[in-house]
This record gives structure tokens, sequence and C-alpha cells, in this order.
């Protein structure tokens, strides 16, 4: 039987070369400050040499990138796999294979599966689906158990067995008492402790942000400053019982003010923005699509250009996707009974590309350091860079190729994605990883 | 001309759409006083009402058009259908135009649902009303219900009062009038005034006693009592004697005031029954003239070709 439409393709990682060259790429690593037009051979997965090379009579293969930028493998640390529980929405390969297709070696997958990543099994369960994989998955466990808000989860023995963060992402710790015992108690093993800054008595009936939008739209509102009430908390917290604090999706400007001022008083806080917020604002919503329904919502242009700067600056540490798959049937319907969220793995790069480097809001050593140093050293993992020795963990990628999001080309099983047939500029090539490249088909 | 094959709102909808609207209607509301009040417009033309909230008089009134312009109709509620099984709105929709019908009248508590609708079916959509967003036949047959009496929209002052942060109605009504050169005064409790709207132009007032010498009509709003339960105003009482129009309020007014109310009315609430059963209150005539209305909403996305007179 033979389907026309709507039918994957069949695609997976592929093993790498034994004997592979990278040739003509720009290669940069602003950890290094390495930015140049050089070749770069690789060996059983291993960097062997980063300079120009003679192919003739060379034995393995070449890749020819004129054109195209090498940077360290990108890492996306906020991504929702849907493994365990809505498998029908993403698992942890197809989540991995758009990640992989957007250009991401490394992803971090949040902890509101069905059941939470909550205990070891569940952990040592999402390893063992992803070993072997080109895509370093690493899990983020929840504060607290099954994400309830109530009791503090096992996060030393998380920490163990490969939790990189706690979160109980898609929910609030409403109870500032509970988050102080997570900042504390998280000192012991380092992470951070991510917060998902929504006043849920505010924001709980809330269909997009508060505002003038929401008002012609008759849509009740998620304030601003229900975001802005909890950040302010919880760097009040970390500032007072030490730990470290991550504000995930950060998305007002109030937010990244309370932010600046944190980090300028030497509070432990970072904060990562998600790239919807960087594009589009809460006149997106006016067109009813329900793929425009996120939270956090999308705000004011106002807010918009906060973000901005607060990239531009350093406030802002970290671009990650909040990759948030959901069902067709669930987005297509009406407005307020649709869940919140939107897929992101395949897109962010041509949106920071677009937004961000395109309109000089940062420069490419900056937009690199947003997905590779910043979050590894957040996570407390170790940085991969582009150098001789060293496992061979690239993202290649152009910045000037224009090119259309269709539906045909995403490898996630989930297609809600407000950026489905809209233009960007900047394109993932390929990824290369644990001895494995995987080449776009965006 | 109307610019769209559907009715989904006043927002945006240009001066001369609304004036188009308007006129066609007082020429179906002679048809209303005829001994026959049926034209052949929409013969062989098929009309689904979708319901998804429970409605009476809107529900009747679109029903009553429907048949004075001989159009077949068939009525879906939410109650009754499969909606409780669990498909989706599109599903039921295109199931339904799977069995070729012509338009399609829905009121749904989802902001958008007609919208939704307008995206996937070839019908015309018209709106009976989506969650707090618009409502735009009852908005139009208050501005029809307003120009009979007055003759304009322009230049008059219209106080519409109560919950607007809840009520579609308000809203329509605020988009359509502004749009005509009416001025607007809201006014109620500063809960249930939503953010923002001074920037659709209307003017803001939470003080009963100062809109009431500044209007020729007001429009009061029907309030929700369970917005009372959920904490936006303290309750009935205060509500009433802050926000009630009542006659001690008006007969502080210089010159009469049209008193008007989409419906259901809470009687001694928001409006006491001195006030809605005076001689100042329009209430029944906005119910008769909203049949006109519709019909001539009906007839404009229809493409009715056939003369009205």
């Amino acid at each position: 039987m033979k389907f026309t439409k709507n039918i994957k393709h069949k695609h997976t990682f592929q093993a790498l070369p034994g004997k592979f060259i990278l040739k003509g790429a720009r290669v940069v690593d602003p950890e290094l400050n390495l930015d140049e037009k050089t070749d770069i051979f690789i060996e059983d997965g291993v960097i062997k040499s980063i300079e120009k090379i003679d192919t003739a009579g060379f034995d393995g293969e070449v890749l020819e990138l004129d054109g195209k930028i090498i940077s360290p493998g990108w890492m996306d640390m906020h991504v929702h796999l849907r493994e365990p529980g809505r498998e029908d929405e993403e698992t942890i390969l197809s989540g991995s294979l758009a990640a992989a297709n957007g250009g991401f070696s490394a992803i971090c997958c949040m902890p509101n599966t069905k059941p939470a990543i909550d205990t070891q099994e569940i952990i040592l369960y999402i390893k063992d689906r992803a070993r072997g994989s080109l895509i370093n998955v690493h899990p983020i466990a929840a504060i607290t158990k099954r994400r309830e808000g109530k009791e503090l989860s096992e996060v030393l023995d998380l920490v163990e067995q490969g939790a990189v963060a706690i979160s109980d992402d898609n929910t609030p710790v409403m109870s500032a008492e509970i988050m102080r015992r997570a900042l504390e108690y998280s000192r012991m093993v380092d992470i951070p402790v991510i917060g998902y800054e929504e006043e849920r008595n505010m924001a709980g009936i809330g269909y997009m942000n508060e505002g003038y939008t929401s008002t012609c739209l008759g849509l009740s509102g998620i304030p601003a400053v229900s975001e802005e009430i909890m950040i302010a908390r919880d760097i009040l917290l970390a500032e007072y019982c030490g730990g470290r604090f991550h504000v995930a999706h950060i998305s007002t400007r109030k937010s990244v003010e309370l932010v600046r001022q944190a980090k300028a008083r030497g509070v432990n806080v970072t904060a990562e923005v998600a790239p919807h917020h960087l594009k589009l604002t809460e006149d997106a919503v006016r067109s009813f699509n329900t793929n425009t329904k996120v939270k956090p919502p999308l705000r004011t242009e106002d807010d918009r250009l906060a973000l901005l700067e607060g990239l531009k600056d350093g406030t802002i540490d970290v671009i990650a996707s909040d990759h948030a798959p959901h069902s067709w049937e669930e987005k297509a319907a009406e407005y307020i009974y649709a869940p919140f969220g939107v897929i992101g793995l395949e897109t962010t790069l041509g949106v920071s590309v677009t937004e961000l480097l395109q309109k000089n809001t940062l420069d490419l050593n900056a937009l690199i350091r947003k997905f590779t140093a910043n979050p590894y050293r957040i996570l407390g993992l170790k940085v991969p860079v582009i150098e001789k020795g060293q496992m061979a963990n690239l993202t290649i990628f152009s910045t000037n190729e224009s090119w259309i999001y269709h539906k045909e080309n995403c490898l996630s099983k989930s297609s809600n994605s407000p950026f489905l047939e809209e233009e960007l500029v900047g394109k993932p090539f390929a990824v290369i990883n644990n001895n494995q490249i995987f080449k776009s088909i965006l | 001309m109307l610019k769209s094959r559907h009715l989904l709102g006043l927002d945006g909808m240009e001066k001369s759409e609304i004036q188009l609207l308007l006129d066609t209607a007082r020429s179906f509301r002679e048809i209303l006083n005829r001994p026959i009040k049926r034209v052949p417009t929409l013969q062989g033309k098929t009309v689904v009402n979708l319901f998804y909230e429970p409605s009476t008089r809107t529900r009747i009134s679109f029903e009553l058009a429907e048949k004075r312009m001989s159009a077949d109709i068939v009525n879906f509620s939410a109650s009754t259908s499969s909606v409780k099984k669990g498909e989706t709105l599109i599903d039921t929709v295109k199931n339904i135009e799977a069995m070729k019908i012509d338009m399609v009248v829905i009121r749904h508590s989802s902001p958008g649902a007609a919208h939704l609708l307008s995206q996937v079916l070839d019908a015309n959509i018209i709106n009976a009303g989506d969650g707090g967003h618009e409502h735009p036949t009852q908005a139009l047959l208050d501005m029809m219900t307003i120009r009979e009496k007055f003759g304009r929209l322009d230049g008059l002052t219209i106080g519409i009062i109560g919950d607007v942060a809840h009520s579609r109605v308000a809203m329509s009504n605020i988009f359509g009038l502004i749009t005509m050169g009416a001025r607007v005064l809201i006014c109620g409790p500063s809960t249930l005034i939503p953010r923002e709207i001074e920037r659709l132009g209307v003017e803001v007032y939470h003080n009963i006693d100062e809109v009431i010498p500044q209007v020729d009509v007001l429009n009061i709003l029907r309030l929700q009592l369970e917005r009372q339960e959920s904490g936006l105003f303290p309750s009935l009482r205060e509500y009433h004697n802050y926000f009630g129009i009542t006659t001690e309020r008006l007969e502080k007014a210089e010159k009469p005031i049209l008193i008007m109310h989409p419906g259901p009315m809470n009687r001694g609430l928001e409006i006491s029954s001195h006030v809605a059963d005076s001689e100042h209150s329009v209430i029944l005539e906005q119910v008769t003239n909203g049949i006109a209305l519709r019909m001539a909403v009906l007839y404009l996305l229809g493409g009715g070709k056939s003369e009205i007179h």
C-alpha cells in the first residue's frame, strides 16, 4: 500500500568514514579564538589535524564545504521528548533525529514525561534508549517527586545516574519553601535548578499575553508580572541560600532587567530564551493559529527588543528551543482547548541566524557561544572544542542560505511549528559526533 | 459589497460595509411587518446552526431569519452531538459540510472558533459569538436600533456598562461604534475593564453617575454571576449599588437616554425592572431588529440576487 502524503522518510545516523576530510569551511571556535578557512582531518571520529590539506592521493572521503561554517557541536538545553508516555508525539529517537536535522549534537530532555523523570530508573531508561546515538541526550530530572511541588526527588541519586540539572518544567514550584530547599540541596552536586517561572494563580486561566491584543481577541491574559514575580522570588532565594538558578525561556523586559541586576550583584543566576520569543510577538495570535499558543506566551514588541538587548549584553546566556511536540489532533482544536507549546529543534538555528546574526544583534562568535560554551558550562559539562586529539563534535551550517521550513522535511513526529512555510536565513548542513554524521534534509 | 465571504467580527470592518449591512437590515425590517413575512432569497440553500454554547434568543433569532429567507435549516447543539464522544470541531464540521451545506452559523466558547471554521470550510461562516471575542450580529442589531431612533450613529455618545472584560457584545459594539464615528464610554468595576482598552478609542469610567449625564444611549451588559465567585468583585449587592441602572440614577439626566440590553437580563442587578420596562427601553425592539439584521447578513453573504422588495 502506498501513501502519497505525510510519510516521513526513513533517515538514520550514518557511520563516519574512517578517514574523512572536511574541506574548505570557515572553522570557528570561540573558546580557542579560532576563526579561519581551513580543513579538518578526522580519523575514526577523532580530529587529527586542522590545517590545509592537499587531498590529491587521499584514500578517504572528502566533504567539500566551501561557504559553510564549522563550529563545535551545538547543544539545545530545553527539549521535550515525549518518551516515555506520548510516543505518538515524539520518541527519544525521533527527537534525536530532529535535533541532528536542526544542527544539534546534544540535547537536554525535560522531565515532564509520563512517568516523570524523578527516579533513577527513568534516567537509565532514557540513557539506554539513546545509547549509540550521534546525539548526546542529557536528562534533566524533576525537582519534586511526580513534579507535584511537594517533596524533593532523590536529587543525589538522579545526578549520579546522569541528570545534569533539575526542573519541574511545565509546572512552577509554587512553594517558596520547596524552591529554597531545592536550591540548597542541589548545591551538594553543583547542578542548576531550572525555574519554570509562572505564578499559577495569576497565569492559570490565561491563553496569551495580557494586554491590548488579548483585550481585542477576548482571550484571557497571562500577565508579564506573573513571570516576573517568580523570577524575582527565585533570584532572592538563590541570593539567600546559594545554589545555581537558571531561568527557563525568559520572555519579558522586566524579567531580563531582574536577571541583569542580579548578575551585577553577583547572584548565581543564568537565563535562556526561546527562538519563537525572538521572532514573534503577541500580534501573531491574531491569526488564531494554535501554533502561536505557547508558555510563556508571545509577548509585546517591547519585550522582544529587551530579549535582544539581553542576548547582546550577556544577561541571557543561552538560546534553547523549548521543543514541545504535540499531536495534530490536539493542536487542531479550538484556541482555548489546544495545548501550549511548539516544536523548535529544526528551526532554532535558522531563526537565530535570521533574527540575531543577519540583523547584527550578535556576531558569529557570540551566537555560537549561546549554543555551545554557555549551555555546557551552565550544566557543568565539558565544552566541546575543535582541537587536535579531540573527538569530532561539530555543527556545520551556513549563515546566508535562504530556505523554507516544510512539513515534509521535518523529522520530529509532530509538526506544530509557527514557522512552517516561513523563509529563514541560515541553514543547518550536517552534524558530526560520536563517530557518526547526519546530513540535514531541511 | 462586503469584503469577506464570512462575518467573523466587526474588528477591521469598514464603515461602508457596516452601512450596507444596516441599510439592508432596514429593508428587511419592513418585510417583518407584512402579513406574509417570507422571501425566497435563500431557497434551496442549507444553513447549519452550530451551537456549542447554550443560547436561546440568538439561536431562535437566526433560525427565524433563515426561515424568513426560505433556507433549509439544520440545528446542531453540543449536548445532542458527537462532541461528547470526543470528536474534534474540525471533524464535526467537515462531516456536516460533506452533507453539502452552504452556510454555517457558529456559537462557541473559544475565541477564534469561527475563524477556524473559515479556514477549513468552503461554506460561508457567520460568527454568532466566540468566547469573549466578538458577537458581530448583536452589535449590528444594537447599532441598527440606535440608528433607527436617532437617524445616525456619528456624533452620538454611547455608554457600555458592566463586565466589559468578558463581553463579546461589548467588544463588537466598541469596534463597530468607533468605526461609525460614535463616542464610546465604558463603565464598570476596574476588575471588569480589560487592560489597554483605551487604545481602541473608548473612554473608561468607574463612576456611573459621571457617565449618565453625557450619554444618548446606555447599553447595559449582562453580569455573569460566576464572575463574583471567581473573585472579580466582592458582592452582587455592592455591584447593584454602584453600577446598577435605576430610575433614581436616570432621573438626574437632563435629556432622555435610550436604554438597551442584549439579554438575558438580571432584573434588579445590572438593571432595575422600572428601567427595563420604561418607555425609554428598546430592549424588545432590539430583539425584533435582530431578525431583520440577521436576514440582511444571510442575504449579503449568500449572494442573494433577487430584489428585496
